[in-house]
């Protein structure tokens, strides 16, 4: 069976708009599979829009002046004591300083556990003819590559949109969305910050729906509404 | 002070003070090697086959590593595959810190996310892969004797947190944050610290509620032992330090020790080889890797 990975603009899409009002500062679609990544000053606010609805946003930040400084999902874990992120949720540094918070959220719960997904891994999961699947691990390390990042500064990350039970036995796993088209996470940049997506390309299991679609990054600045 | 003095509270530093007079050379060589004469309970074993706390069933001459972390203190190694490390929560109070990486390629690393991914389950346990993030089994945790008080959610207390709840963090305090003892412990391995991943605990049981509430479920008690086997040759990073969600006012550790020995890394015959068909293709992996640079 040959696959392809066509980019359909759909009817259902909805691009919806900024969760805080302020100036555009950027405005730019990810498109499906695609890496992306930008610094977001600190006060400005990052909205990520689910333009087609469960659609995994694989996500790594890093202190823009100092990136051995990043995301750390477990100092993040401890501090709020849950396992998933929310309204409110500040995402801490492994020096546990905040980088970002969730300012407004139109999901449930976000994911942080369930990592990326990767060429190799995919291999485990799913068996190794999806061994030449792309995968998020690939665009984070080119997106990476851009700033000066390599294989030893991928940690666990979060997965905007895709949603991930732990059940009260210690089972764990990706299960379907409960994301939907033009949902969004918004989040405040607490110091300026390198921000990395991968729109994940994933097609073995439910983060994407099976069909992977784009999502919509805007950043503003409330001080100049 | 005489050696009658010396303590084994192993959250103090063991320098013994003046012992005698030091005003000459030879005085001061006479007393520095004058102090070899000190036990105390956190040391290495040297060599490893002296080590007073063999673990039963193993022949000591097998040993290769033996040594009682204090706590809160760290170590570290580079171990061949197929070695046999045994941790022991010595009196119920340690907490391991783990972060292992190929010794053949650092950056190929534990990876807590697939690591919980891949077997489809959160909570560590006997059999399960500690794995990188290339598609590979670093080691596996043969043998679990503390009933799954370990924790891949949470990782270590940092400066700024063990500062604010103990007031202090540094690894020279009493209440030494375990970042900075892996910190240290990655430098005397040649990593910096943005190799420092997400890392596993042992010893401290951690469970998530419905709502995603982390539990904490404290430790198994003393003597809980857990074995890892080194499927690749392998660095590993250990600090011994109080748990993140530790609910005790005080800073709490006690320590840890460490056995490793020569053995043999998995095979198809081993349970968790098999124990599902992701752990499978792991393994196959992990072998693939090796064989094709010439490593059994």
């Amino acid at each position: 069976m040959t696959v392809t990975w066509a980019t359909h603009e759909a009817d259902y899409f909805d691009r919806s708009e900024p969760s805080v009002p302020g100036a555009v500062v950027l405005d730019e679609e990810i498109a499906p599979r695609a890496g992306w990544s930008a610094v977001v000053r600190a006060g400005h606010v990052f909205t990520l829009v689910d333009v087609g609805g469960n659609q995994s946003g694989d996500c790594l930040v890093f202190d823009a002046a100092d990136h051995a400084e990043r995301y750390s999902v477990q100092a993040t874990l401890v501090a709020q004591r849950n396992a998933y992120l929310v309204d409110g949720s500040v995402l801490l540094s492994n020096e546990g300083n905040p980088l970002m918070t969730i300012v407004a959220n139109e999901v449930e719960r976000q994911d942080t556990i369930g990592g990326a997904c990767s060429k190799e891994s995919n291999t485990l999961r799913y068996g190794h003819h999806t061994r030449f699947h792309h995968a998020c691990r690939e665009n984070f390390l080119l997106e990476g590559a851009a700033h000066g990042l390599g294989p030893r500064d991928l940690v666990s990350n979060i997965n905007w949109f895709m949603n991930v039970p732990v059940e009260a036995d210690g089972t764990l796993g990706i299960v379907d969305g409960i994301s939907g088209p033009g949902k969004r996470v918004a989040l405040r940049a607490e110091r300026d910050v390198l921000v990395v997506i991968s729109n994940c390309p994933q097609v073995n299991n439910p983060c994407n729906d099976f069909n992977p679609t784009p999502l919509r990054v805007i950043v503003t600045d409330p001080g100049e509404a | 002070m005489t050696t009658d003095a010396v303590t084994t509270d192993p959250t103090i530093d063991l320098g013994a003070g003046r012992r005698s007079g030091t005003a000459t050379l030879a005085q001061a060589r006479d007393d520095a090697r004058g102090r070899a004469d000190i036990s105390v309970e956190a040391m290495p074993y040297l060599p490893p086959s002296s080590s007073p706390h063999v673990p039963a069933g193993v022949d000591p001459a097998a040993l290769t590593w033996a040594e009682t972390v204090a706590g809160p203190g760290y170590t570290h190694a580079t171990v061949a595959r197929g070695t046999r490390i045994r941790l022991e929560d010595v009196e119920g109070d340690a907490c391991a810190h783990v972060v292992v990486y190929s010794a053949l390629n650092t950056a190929e690393r534990l990876n807590v996310a697939d690591t919980q991914k891949i077997p489809w389950q959160a909570y560590l346990g006997a059999g399960h892969p500690l794995l990188s993030g290339d598609g590979r089994v670093l080691a596996t945790i043969a043998t679990d004797g503390a009933g799954g008080h370990h924790d891949a959610f949470c990782g270590v207390t940092t400066l700024a947190g063990n500062a604010s709840r103990y007031g202090a963090g540094e690894a020279h305090s009493a209440t030494a944050a375990g970042r900075e003892l892996l910190r240290l412990a990655g430098t005397k391995e040649g990593l910096e610290p943005r190799d420092l991943p997400p890392s596993v605990s042992f010893f401290k049981g951690v469970r998530v509620a419905a709502d995603g509430a982390l539990e904490w479920t404290g430790a198994a008690g003393a003597g809980a032992s857990v074995e890892l086997i080194a499927e690749m040759p392998l660095t590993i990073l250990i600090a011994n330090a109080a748990h993140p969600l530790d609910p005790r006012d005080d800073y709490t550790v006690t320590p840890l020790r460490v056995h490793a020995w020569a053995a043999a890394a998995s095979a198809p015959s081993d349970p968790w080889w098999s124990a599902t068909p992701e752990r499978t293709r792991a393994y196959l992996n992990t072998q693939q890797h090796l064989l094709v640079k010439g490593i059994r």
